[in-house]
């Protein structure tokens, strides 16, 4: 049921980087790990909705810039003491273009 | 099939050595492990408190039955190994229970030392050593009166406090003339005593017990001057052995302990041995902290990573009897080229005794008031010299500001509900039940757990004295040599030595040549080797912009809401109507929601969104103004006041000096924010005695300051020296700055860094050698070339454009 949409190049993100994804009912932050898989997660930190594009990423997760809490790319959740969830959306990568499934991010959003 | 691991003796060494290298290779082996005792892993330590009542043996257990399932580790508990098979590399229980082994770990701690007088085995007669003993002694207590302690040691001292807590009439009998002699001296045991007798408990001094009376059950003690004394429970507290029974009895080498080596490993290269039946170097240990610091070492062996050595350590102690503060380290007894300090306060029951040997502290004594054990502790064993503040080292480190440790009594007697860490709301109740619940031992195990500390670090000394309450001396106050972060066990200090003599010159080569645990590092160590490489290959070192935390990445200050602030450098903060017209006009034109006045003497421009930055850049850099790094790990600002310019007090040109000092060092990367003031006069208006370079401006010249801030610990500098030119006030900005650039740890302020290696170090580089003093002024002005290039005026033109440019969907 997944509709996807080529959001980007893959060389539009930088390795170990992010780019906000601006749509209509929320933003959406794409990482490119250092292994060059990418990860679509609301931009928006479980703890005080601290924008999770602008963190430090390192293996799978990200570092939240306000209050450092650690982010699971692929399944959002909070990982060490803290605890919480923001979602997260399936990507793909073919000949260098990435593609998210947007469907079910609207769903998400509704 | 995964290798065989198996440990004999489930004491606090060997499942600390699991732990530790469950860390590092979770997946490497089946562990199997026998313990004699019949429960999980339980901290020894905290007997003492379980005797006087004060804890329950569940609030004691590390790691109970679950834990071993969780980890997929066998527990043979009640099972005690009667042979070790070196050949067939197998073990053998009492009761025939076998396991193979590739790496044998023998954890099996001592036996209590019974002194061999006749009658010492009769009923009644115990050792102060296990959860069996304690139980023995809480049942005693319910029916009988009367208690005698033979020993009047650490261990003696607190079996025989428990016991008067628990009502017994309680007499302790030393062979010697004063307590705790191997940790004491005698005024400190003096005082001791009179406190213990105050609340009840009497003493035999230099008796010596010939034989335990009585038919089967003991009912006294007889000494060889033929006096006796009554008792229905006599427990010994002479003394331990390490237990090498089945060591030796399998051939392995032992001498009073199983002998290991460096890594902690005995004869046979197949089996290592930990804790207190091992031997290095000559000693066995009888604390805690050197067997968790073997375990370490252990762990990384076994996990065949190969690079951690043990080399033995310094120990200390304190005396777990509530109410009463004691703490020992080191040698206490001076000889004769030792000098003593002493600070004896018999009002107040203090007592405070330092032996130094040529500026270093050698052994301390505290009783009363142990606040600043820990202190003395990691001078001591960081052989720091303390020839700056000898004069007021009794009175504590409160006395020279930065990270104090609180009051261990005071602390405990705070309640549940007092914050503690005021950055993450974490109360006392919290953090203690934390420590007592994950059985934390060190601060970096509350910070990950608790959050406390881990924010500004201000609440670290109450943590600290929180962990040593509450887990004694297993907490493990300071460690020689800190890890950077979780990703390595290389601390700050190893990590730039390498990168120097080895030329590392990329954040890949640091972690390939260091063997970094994880692929990318983590949020704390990838800017620090940022800064490092930065710091040391000006020029060469290509910024990665990924491993910069977002303010200096996007060239901003990111506020709560997401939206950025804007601070243009005002150089000095000397500003002109045509500037402040340009500001209107900018302000004006991007809607800026507010525009407001700095504590920096310049103007911020808050709630900008990221995507209209390098628009606003553009329209400043054009204006002549450039990025203030208000944000950054960087040169910040430099105050001055009006000067001779204008004030009728001002002795030289201030304004001027610090514009000047402003044009050089702008944009320059730092360990942390730096800031400079110069103020006019003494008076000293631009507050430059709170920063990490000011310069006072007087008659003959100007007087430089360093290491100082504002800020959440507030320190005053230190004088530097007085110079008379101002050409010499630019050498030491540059040669101060230089210094700090190379040599401090990354996040670590002036303050804190002078404090660590001294003024009297820092006057030795720049005051005593002059030539070193230019070469690191040169320096800094070379790697200046590179750094004053405009960040924002870069991006108004285009680079890094998609880092302030959100995506659209193109499909
Ligand atoms: C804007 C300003 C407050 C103001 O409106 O006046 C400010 C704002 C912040 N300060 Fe400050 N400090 C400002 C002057 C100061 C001063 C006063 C001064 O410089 O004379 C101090 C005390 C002096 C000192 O540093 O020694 C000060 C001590 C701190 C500290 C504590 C530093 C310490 O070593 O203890 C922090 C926390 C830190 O750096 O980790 C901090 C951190 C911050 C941060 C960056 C917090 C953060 O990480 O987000 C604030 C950013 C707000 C923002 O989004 O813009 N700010 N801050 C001032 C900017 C000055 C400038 O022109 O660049
Ligand atoms: C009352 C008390 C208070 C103390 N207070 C402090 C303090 O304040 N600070 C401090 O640093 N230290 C203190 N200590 C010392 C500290 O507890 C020990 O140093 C530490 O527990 C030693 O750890 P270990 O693993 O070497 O030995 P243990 O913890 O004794 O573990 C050894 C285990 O091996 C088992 N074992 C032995 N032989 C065999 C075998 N053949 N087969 C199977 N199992 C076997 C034993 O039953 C035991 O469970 C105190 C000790 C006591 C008793
Ligand atoms: S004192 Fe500084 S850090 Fe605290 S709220 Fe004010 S600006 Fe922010
Ligand atoms: S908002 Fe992310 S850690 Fe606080």
């Amino acid at each position: 049921m997944s509709n996807w949409t080529e959001i980007a190049k893959l060389e539009d993100i930088p390795r170990l980087g992010s780019r906000v994804l601006t749509t209509d009912t929320m933003n959406i932050a794409l990482f490119r790990t250092a292994t060059d898989e990418v990860f679509a997660i609301r931009d928006e930190c479980p703890h005080k909705q601290g924008p999770l594009s602008q963190g430090i990423v390192h293996g799978t997760s990200v570092t939240c810039p306000l209050h450092n809490w650690k982010i699971d790319l692929a399944s959002g959740e909070a990982l060490g003491p803290d605890e919480g969830c923001t979602n997260t959306f399936e990507t793909k990568i073919e000949d260098g273009r990435v593609f998210l499934a947007l469907a079910a991010a609207n769903e998400a959003a509704a | 099939m995964k290798e065989q691991l198996v440990l004999v003796g489930n004491g606090m060494a060997g499942v600390r050595t699991l732990e530790e290298l469950l860390k590092i290779a979770p997946d490497k082996y089946d562990i199997t492990v026998f313990g004699a005792e019949p429960y999980g892993n339980y901290n020894r330590i905290m007997l003492s408190p379980v005797l006087a009542g004060e804890k329950t043996i569940d609030d004691i257990m590390l790691n109970d039955e679950q834990w071993y399932l969780d980890n997929g580790i066998t527990l043979h508990k009640g099972k005690s190994v009667a042979e070790i098979d070196r050949i067939n590399k197998k073990v053998v229980a009492e009761d025939g229970t076998a396991a193979r082994y590739d790496r044998l770990l023998l954890a099996t701690g001592s036996n209590p030392f019974m002194i061999p007088v006749p009658g010492k085995d009769k009923d009644g007669v115990i050792a102060f050593r296990d959860i069996h003993d304690v139980d023995t002694m809480l049942q005693a207590s319910k029916h009988h009166k009367k208690a005698v302690v033979i020993g009047g040691g650490l261990l003696g001292l607190e079996a025989a406090n428990g016991l008067m807590k628990q009502g017994m009439d309680v007499t302790v009998v030393h062979l010697l003339d004063s307590l705790m002699e191997r940790q004491l001296d005698k005024p400190a045991s003096a005082l001791l005593k009179a406190s213990l007798e105050e609340r009840g408990m009497n003493f035999l001094m230099e008796a010596a017990t010939e034989e335990i009376i009585g038919n089967g059950h003991a009912q006294g003690v007889r000494f060889k001057d033929g006096t006796e004394v009554k008792a229905d429970l006599v427990v010994m507290g002479v003394g331990i052995i390490p237990n090498t029974e089945l060591a030796k009895k399998s051939g392995l080498h032992c001498e009073r302990g199983i002998v290991v080596n460096d890594v902690m490993q005995t004869f046979d290269p197949a089996i290592y041995a930990v804790g207190e039946c091992a031997q290095h170097r000559g000693i066995a240990y009888g604390l805690v902290a050197p067997l968790f610091e073997q375990g370490k070492v252990a762990a990384n062996q076994l996990a065949s990573l190969g690079y951690a050595c043990y080399q033995g350590s310094v120990t200390s102690t304190r005396l777990k009897v509530t109410g009463i503060d004691l703490f020992s380290a080191g040698d206490f007894n001076e000889s004769e080229d030792d000098e003593v300090m002493i600070l004896q306060d018999p009002a107040s029951g203090t007592y405070k005794k330092l032996v130094i040997n040529n500026d270093r502290i050698k052994g301390a004594v505290l009783y009363g008031d142990t606040m600043d054990g820990t202190w003395y502790f990691q001078l001591m064993r960081e052989n720091t010299g303390i020839a700056d503040f000898r004069n007021t080292i009794l009175f504590g480190q409160h006395d020279l500001g930065d990270a104090g440790h609180g009051d261990e009594t005071r602390i405990m007697a705070l309640s549940d509900d007092a914050e503690i860490c005021g950055c993450n709301g974490v109360c006392k109740g919290d953090i203690v039940s934390a420590i007592s619940k994950h059985g934390l031992f060190t601060l970096e195990d509350v910070r990950a757990q608790t959050k406390a500390s881990s924010s500004c670090g201000s609440c670290t000394g109450l943590v600290e004295a929180l962990l040593s309450c509450t887990v004694g001396e297993g907490y493990d106050a300071s460690p020689n040599k800190k890890g950077m972060c979780k990703c390595t066990d290389y601390s700050h200090d190893e990590v730039i030595t390498a990168i120097k003599q080895n030329e590392l010159k990329t954040i890949p080569a640091v972690h390939d040549f260091l063997e970094w645990k994880s692929a990318d590092g983590c949020a704390a160590c990838r800017p620090a080797l940022n800064y490092y490489l930065l710091a040391y290959w000006p020029g060469e070192y290509k910024d990665d912009a990924q491993s910069r935390f977002i303010n200096e990445r996007a060239h901003g200050n990111i506020q709560k809401d997401g939206t950025y602030s804007v601070i243009p450098r005002i150089f000095g903060g000397e500003t002109s109507a045509e500037q402040l017209m340009a500001l209107g006009r900018i302000a004006e034109k991007w809607n800026v929601p507010t525009v407001k006045f700095t504590g920096g003497q310049r103007i911020d421009m808050l709630g900008l969104k990221k995507d209209e930055l390098p628009g606003i850049w553009g329209d400043l850099a054009e204006a002549g103004f450039v990025s203030g790094h208000a944000y950054g790990k960087a040169l910040r600002t430099v105050k001055t006041c009006v000067g001779s310019e204008w004030c009728r007090f001002g002795t030289q040109d201030s304004t001027s000096l610090g514009i000047e000092l402003e044009k050089i060092t702008w944009g320059s990367w730092m360990p942390h924010k730096y800031k400079l003031a110069v103020s006019g006069c003494p008076r000293n208006c631009a507050e430059a005695t709170i920063k990490d370079f000011g310069v006072v401006c007087v008659d003959s010249g100007y007087e430089l300051h360093v290491g100082g801030n504002g800020g959440i610990k507030v320190r005053v500098t230190d004088l530097l020296c007085k110079v008379e030119t101002g050409e010499q006030v630019f050498e030491y900005v540059g040669a101060f700055t230089q210094l700090y650039r190379e040599e401090a740890h990354y996040l670590e302020r002036t303050a804190p860094w002078v404090e660590r290696v001294s003024l009297s170090y820092i006057k030795k580089r720049l005051l005593e050698d002059a030539a070193g003093r230019k070469a690191l002024n040169e320096r800094f002005l070379y790697s200046q070339q590179f750094s004053q290039i405009d960040p924002w005026k870069e991006r108004a033109e285009g680079i890094e454009a998609h880092e302030f440019t959100p995506l659209k969907i193109t499909g």
